[in-house]
């Protein structure tokens, strides 16, 4: 109990009038940079890191927390609204997000991601206050066999969104991953498929591909449609949350946590692998016949597993000092910046400040929360602007992004190309998901593979040689072969189950 | 005198004076927020900004991609603007070569060089290796048996390590199990979690962990004994290991751009690092002062790039 006190310490110390401000101003101005394409919070902090020198350190990291969660729930609003991620976690958000508001359910969408983010981001922060040191030991056990292993899964659970058409599921899927190869092979020096242009040498910025595919490519599909399908308005919905729209997220939340959260404090985790496992397996679990058409749990999980993982960041920084995102570098080169030297002693030397940034992580989840759940009806009404003028405003806001990121015309040129490939893959009924799956796949597993077998020195056994590695074979292996049992015991179970398999995949 | 620089910055900021006669300046940083390049040219216009030493605006962009090699291209390209800067360093000239950019930081304006940092050889405290004659004598034995990390990329100050070390060991560079992370962050996870045998990496991320004897420096890179924790660590010269390694960090300007204006930022770095918030950003950071300007940088670059260059074709990587 006494971490708890010590939480309730930090509380008092947070609570203060000033800082109250402070982390109102850093909520606002996180979710200004989430919604606005290629700022990340990871810059943002480090432009304000000049101001805030001038501030107490408490402050300066109230700000940063508000920051930080306000960033990370910003950039649904956009996936959700115009199709367009802001960076890499929200991804899968807009899958079915975008598809939700178009239905006219846009506020349920903005509103199980706020509500979302809030439980995910509070069990998250809860966590890192009272198991941090514990669960960074635990973490740095895992090492390159056990992400690849995840990876495997992740890939495995793939094949089952391929669609109607396996051959077209995995035409996409290869596709994807051959994307993902594009660029220099670091072991190697080696540059692939990049045809002598210095700036495909790095890999293919994720949300380049996503918003090219997604957001490009569906404003050029319908505008070569537009003489022939009458203006379709987008219907006004309701605008919160129904009693069944809460029975349908609640589980999603918890479930999303629990793979975020995990990933967040693994170092290089990310928050890709977790969205996208929530996704997947939200999609498997889904009783409703929605998905592909804007279900909601398919936002609930993603949703709150990229704010788990972003709370999971936490763990490395404060139990150990170590930067595992740009973000947390970033906060912890601030910390030198007030001669805090980030490290193991972090939580004994300087206790009061790391309570006090963990109370205003809770404290700015909550404003988040307060402060969104209202505007999502505003933000959902953006829709009803008339069809031309808002594929404009989707397509500036797609370049800014692109543009914006590293600041090439270039990579405007890219986005172009991905629309093109968005365009041609709808029309000839590629599925789009196993591609961004295969572009976000392919570069990790090929990099955690390579790492195994350096270390092991080429010998295969090495994938092997962690506990949790081995778990995970076992699992897929029972996936595989128990698949033919489980769909036969749903035909038995479900007269209708022949209607599943013909889920409309093709967007 | 100050009320006309006030007067000028207070028009520039507004916007009204770009051009030939602009007093504003932009700061390139060739790599992501957070990171070695971002600190150091973040802490430099810091400080000119904070004594307005420029008497313009000063805006800091972070140009991203292929290790810095992007940036470098980019500012071939803007031969002749005396309003831009870049900070630049031993990462970025190796990772010309490794991305095959044909940038070579000699031929840019090479204003001055700032800071270097010394490298460490570290393990976790539970290694067998004590000191670095046992890491050496093991790596020789049987260089398959040691694997190394580093948080940089081939052509990278942490891949060029080890590689020149492995060489004046007597070992064949080619024989290095590298492994790359991305960063100091997860490859101090890897030596805690006893993922790989050796890391090296520059030091000053490392002082939490060496403060709190989860790792352990068997030896620095430098000329002279780095301080602090640190200062227990024998140097690598001392170890009778002939090698002296460090990580530098400077700025350039555009290649074009007329010698009055290189001698005039070259005087305005100069009295950024005669300052004392320069010399105080050094002492936070953990940088070693080593301000070199003009001529003097132009020979130390084109001596570093011929250094990368040949450890690289050793390792044909080039």
């Amino acid at each position: 109990m006494e971490n708890f006190e010590l939480l309730m310490g930090g509380l008092e110390s947070a609570l203060t009038p000033m800082n109250l401000l402070y982390a109102a101003i850093g909520v606002l101005l996180g979710t200004f940079v989430g919604v606005l394409p290629g700022i990340g919070p990871a810059m943002a902090i480090a432009l304000l890191l000049p101001v805030t020198y001038r501030l107490e350190p408490t402050s300066a990291f109230i700000m940063f927390a508000g920051l930080y969660y306000g960033g990370m729930y910003g950039g649904s609003t956009t996936s959700i609204l115009l199709n367009t991620p802001g960076e890499s976690a929200s991804v899968m958000t807009a899958l079915e997000g975008n598809r939700m508001a178009r239905a006219g359910r846009g506020a349920q969408a903005l509103a199980t991601a706020a509500v979302g983010s809030f439980v995910a981001g509070t069990i998250g922060t809860i966590l890192v206050a009272f198991f941090s040191p514990a669960l960074a030991d635990v973490a740095v056990e895992l090492g390159a066999p056990s992400y690849f292993a995840l990876m495997v899964l992740a890939l495995v659970m793939t094949t089952t969104v391929l669609g109607t058409s396996a051959l077209r599921g995995f035409a996409a899927l290869f596709l994807g991953l051959t994307i993902g190869l594009v660029g220099l092979d670091l072991n190697t020096g080696q540059p692939r498929l990049t045809f002598g242009v210095t700036q495909l040498v790095d890999r293919l910025d994720i949300v380049v591909v996503a918003v090219g595919i997604f957001a490009l490519g569906e404003a050029l599909w319908v505008a070569a449609h537009l003489r022939r399908r009458p203006a379709h308005v987008i219907p006004v919905g309701r605008p919160w949350l129904s009693r069944d729209d809460w029975g349908r997220s609640w589980k999603p939340w918890l479930r999303g946590t629990a793979f975020g959260f995990p990933f967040g404090a693994l170092p290089a985790g990310g928050a890709e692998i977790p969205t996208f496992l929530s996704y997947l397996t939200e999609r498997k679990l889904s009783k409703h016949n929605e998905f592909g058409k804007g279900a909601i749990e398919g936002v609930a999980g993603p949703e709150a597993a990229n704010n788990a993982s972003a709370a999971g960041m936490f763990v490395p920084m404060l139990a150990l000092g170590l930067p595992v995102t740009a973000t947390a570098a970033v906060m912890l080169s601030a910390l030198q910046g007030y001669g805090i030297t980030p490290g193991p002693q972090l939580m004994t030397d300087h206790a009061d400040l790391v309570w006090t940034l963990l109370a205003s992580l809770l404290i700015g989840n909550t404003l988040l929360l307060v402060l969104n759940l209202p505007l999502a009806p505003l933000w959902a009404r953006l829709l009803r602007i008339p069809r031309p003028q808002l594929y404009a405003g989707i397509l500036f806001f797609a370049c800014l992004g692109a543009y914006a990121t590293n600041l090439d015309p270039f990579d405007i040129g890219l986005l172009v190309a991905f629309g093109l490939l968005g365009l041609m893959m709808r029309r000839f009924g590629l599925p789009v998901l196993p591609l961004i799956l295969g572009v976000i796949l392919g570069p990790l597993m090929e990099t955690k593979l390579r790492e195994a077998l350096t270390i092991s020195g080429g010998d295969y056994g090495g994938l092997l040689n962690e506990p949790l590695a081995v778990v995970v074979y076992v699992l897929i292996a029972l996936f595989i072969l128990g698949r033919p049992f489980i769909a036969r015991a749903r035909a038995r179970a479900d007269e209708s189950a022949s209607v599943e398999d013909e889920k409309e995949q093709v967007h | 005198m100050v009320l006309v620089t006030c007067l000028l910055a207070a028009a520039s900021a507004c916007g009204v004076t770009r051009g030939e006669e602009s007093r504003d300046l932009d700061m390139w940083i060739p790599n992501s927020p957070g990171g070695g390049y971002d600190q150091t040219g973040r802490a430099a216009v810091g400080v000119l900004d904070r004594d307005n030493l420029t008497g313009g605006d000063i805006q800091v962009t972070n140009i991203l991609g292929a290790g810095g090699s992007v940036a470098m291209s980019r500012l071939m390209s803007e031969e002749g603007n005396g309003n831009l800067l870049m900070t630049i360093g031993l990462g970025v000239v190796g990772s010309t070569y490794s991305f095959g950019v044909d940038a070579r930081p000699q031929d840019a304006t090479p204003i001055a060089q700032l800071i270097e940092e010394q490298e460490g050889v570290l393990v976790p405290a539970d290694s067998p290796y004590k000191t670095i004659d046992d890491l050496v004598k093991a790596w020789r034995e049987d260089p398959d048996s040691v694997v190394v990390g580093g948080g940089s990329s081939p052509g990278g100050p942490d891949h060029l390590f080890p590689m020149q070390l492995a060489e004046a060991a007597g070992i064949d560079p080619k024989d290095v199990k590298y492994v790359t992370y991305d960063g100091g962050g997860p490859l101090t996870s890897a030596l805690l979690g006893n993922k790989i045998d050796v890391g090296f990496s520059g030091l000053a991320e490392f002082e939490g962990q060496v403060k709190a004897g989860e790792l352990r420096v068997l030896a620095t890179s430098g000329d002279e004994r780095a301080s602090g924790v640190f200062a227990d660590a024998p140097t690598l010269t001392e170890s009778g290991i002939d090698l002296v390694f460090l990580n530098w960090r400077g700025v350039l300007a555009p290649p074009g751009i007329s010698d009055e204006r290189r001698q005039e930022l070259i005087d305005l770095l100069t009295r950024m690092h005669d300052s004392k918030q320069w010399q105080q950003a050094l002492k936070d950071n953990g940088w070693t002062d080593a301000f070199v300007t003009g001529d003097d940088f132009d020979k130390l670059l084109v001596e570093q790039d011929q250094r990368v260059a040949s450890t690289l074709k050793e390792l044909d990587l080039l």
